[in-house]
């Protein structure tokens, strides 16, 4: 019963965050909300016992990807003016698709099957989430893990050459 | 032994714990304004700080590799330390790119 | 469902005893903090007055020794002034976040065996997610105040945080090699079989990163430049007074004493000493954490301020390869021991 309490707060909680992210006039106020919003994921995580994920979404996510939202909102200084007109006139369309793809989603959402129990999960080997998490990630899954870092330098240069054209122009 | 339990109802506890005194310093809080701004207090600033913030990503994730690896690091042994340096290697790489191309010098 | 099973599973009547206890901790370890942070500023104010063949504060009580009751007091009675123009929600929550980051990193610190609200064996990341957290707080206060000075504070002080974030993560790698843990607990236990039951001479150099990016971090002198008085008035809280004031005051403090606290417990051993005090198993943890305190003091009358640049490329070009050099080291210690 407890359990299903505290997930059913925190589903609704994000949906309802997720509200308020994309309707707030403030893009500011925007940004605090979807921390907000980011913790109640990172608690999530907390009840599937995958604490290292949880510390992760808060680090990555909150600590660092909003911020770097924060810092593009703050760069924009939009004015309230420019913000008035808040949604652009297809959303009759816009409403359309988004009530087209919740039937999908629906539809097969209702189709998933309960996969069998993972055999790393730290209920089975009695080890914590980031030891089990690391044992497969470094040996298993050693090649997705070295293009990880191929990504990450694509990356860094796609940062830098776009940030120095800003610069320039 | 509490084990994570304590994670999400302690840091809304030790929220709720301080928070009962600002109500009351708000009862002696008529509202009073500031030096009146001139200009516009919230101007645009330099990309410097964005793009710092974007190689703060990247090497927050990078770090983030680096976590579970290090706590692993014993059962693992030369092996991963192998793929680790290889991973860093790449990553030094961009490092050094960026360094060239003075995304780490402010002026 | 581990995460229940711990709290809920075993009965009603333990449900209670069990957040009863939680509840208690919290509660004597955010009031000796809270002292602790009390002190700390009267400390300062005297050390750096000595150092400076000053007196510091002398009329509050025998050599000024009140003096923290009576600031409190009066930031406490003072009135709460609220800039024109200001976003008032971010106005109003922003100490709240500083403050929240600062206290919640408190859960995971060891103060002694056993002695922990929540012994999570992320205790690290969970205090490096805090930290982070701490950079809204900043940033949003300097943006909610619209004033010019707190504005770009608030901007230098959150760039900076991230960008030394990211050095002292790196920094501790090298210890979770050494102790194979990010429990706090279990990185003091690992150091009992090195000499003077510490990591800090194995672990040398990630201990001189973690200390810059600590200083960084905290705002600290010789890296204080977000609320360098000199040209930035007080930086990003230049808006605030009264109890907000003194909300930053403290998150600022607790971070000083969170800092000491990780220097201590993953580089020196934590509350293991080279011989044992009786009766007081916190003694040497506290000792320790008053050697960083009295530190940052110390630095703080010598150092003269850095240039922002110049922090910058510190962080960034001198911190981050230390640190990856100090992970490769420690790595080929570990392999060839």
């Amino acid at each position: 019963m407890l359990p299903e309490l505290f997930f059913g707060y925190f589903a609704a909680a994000i949906i309802i965050f997720s509200l308020i992210v994309v309707t707030r006039r403030n893009p500011v106020h925007s940004v605090l909300f979807m921390l907000i919003l980011f913790f109640h994921i990172a608690a999530l995580y907390l009840f599937l016992d995958a604490e290292f994920l949880a510390a992760i979404q808060v680090i990555v996510y909150a600590g660092a990807i909003l911020v770097l939202f924060l810092f593009v909102v703050l760069l924009l200084n939009l004015k309230e003016e420019t913000l008035i007109r808040r949604y652009i006139n297809q959303w009759p369309m816009g409403v359309v698709f988004a009530v087209g793809l919740f039937i999908l989603m629906f539809i097969s959402v209702r189709s998933f099957l309960a996969g069998p129990k993972g055999e790393i999960s730290s209920v089975l080997t009695g080890q914590s989430n980031v030891t089990n998490l690391g044992t497969v990630l470094y040996t298993e899954y050693l090649f997705p893990f070295e293009i990880a870092s191929l990504v990450l330098l694509v990356a860094i240069i796609g940062a830098i050459v776009l940030a120095k054209k800003r610069l320039k122009s | 032994m509490l084990i994570a339990g304590a994670f999400g109802l302690g840091a809304l506890i030790v929220g709720s714990i301080f928070r009962p005194r600002r109500p009351y310093a708000e009862k002696l809080t008529p509202y009073e304004s500031g030096n009146p701004p001139v200009g516009e207090p919230r101007y645009r600033f330099s990309v410097k700080f964005y793009i710092i913030a974007m190689l703060f990503v990247i090497f927050d994730v990078e770090a983030v590799f680096l976590y579970p690896w290090a706590v692993v690091f014993e059962k693992i042994g030369l092996y991963a330390f192998i793929e680790m340096i290889i991973f860093i290697v790449i990553l030094f790489a961009g490092y050094i790119y960026a360094w060239r191309k003075d995304a780490f010098k402010w002026d | 469902m581990s995460f229940f099973e711990t709290i809920f599973a075993p009965g009603a009547v333990d449900i209670m005893l069990n957040i009863g206890i939680i509840l208690i901790k919290i509660a004597v370890v955010v009031g000796i903090v809270m002292a602790h942070v009390a002190y700390a500023t009267y400390f300062e104010r005297k050390v750096i007055g000595h150092m400076q063949v000053r007196l510091g504060p002398m009329r509050v009580g025998f050599h000024g020794l009140l003096q923290p009751i009576a600031d409190f007091t009066k930031l406490f009675f003072k009135e709460d002034i609220i800039p024109a123009n200001a976003d008032k929600p971010i106005f109003y929550v922003a100490p709240v976040i500083s403050l929240l980051a600062a206290l919640s990193s408190l859960a995971v610190i060891p103060f002694f065996e056993g002695f922990v609200v929540a012994n999570l064996n992320i205790g690290i990341l969970f205090i490096l997610a805090m930290s982070s957290l701490g950079a809204y707080g900043i940033v949003m206060s300097g943006w909610a105040s619209n004033s010019k000075y707190s504005f770009l504070g608030g901007l230098r002080s959150s760039a900076q945080v991230i960008s030394y974030e990211v050095a002292m993560g790196l920094s501790l790698v090298g210890v979770m090699i050494m102790a194979g843990s990010m429990n706090l607990t279990d990185i003091v236990k690992a150091q009992e079989a090195y000499p003077l039951k510490a990591f800090i001479f194995p672990q040398f150099l990630g201990f001189f990163v973690f200390i810059v990016a600590a200083f960084a971090e905290t705002n600290r002198t010789p890296f204080d430049l977000p609320e360098a008085e000199s040209e930035l008035v007080a930086g990003y809280f230049v808006e605030y007074s009264g109890m907000r004031f003194a909300l930053f005051y403290a998150a600022e403090y607790i971070g000083m004493i969170i800092m000491a606290c990780l220097a201590s417990i993953c580089f020196l051993g934590g509350w293991n000493g080279p011989f044992e005090i009786p009766y007081v198993p916190f003694a040497w943890l506290l000792i320790k954490v008053y050697f960083f305190i009295f530190l940052y003091y110390w630095v703080r009358a010598t150092v003269p301020r850095y240039r922002y640049d110049q922090l910058m490329g510190l962080g960034w070009k001198v911190l981050i390869p230390l640190a990856l050099l100090n992970i490769t080291i420690t790595g080929l210690i570990k392999i060839l021991v």
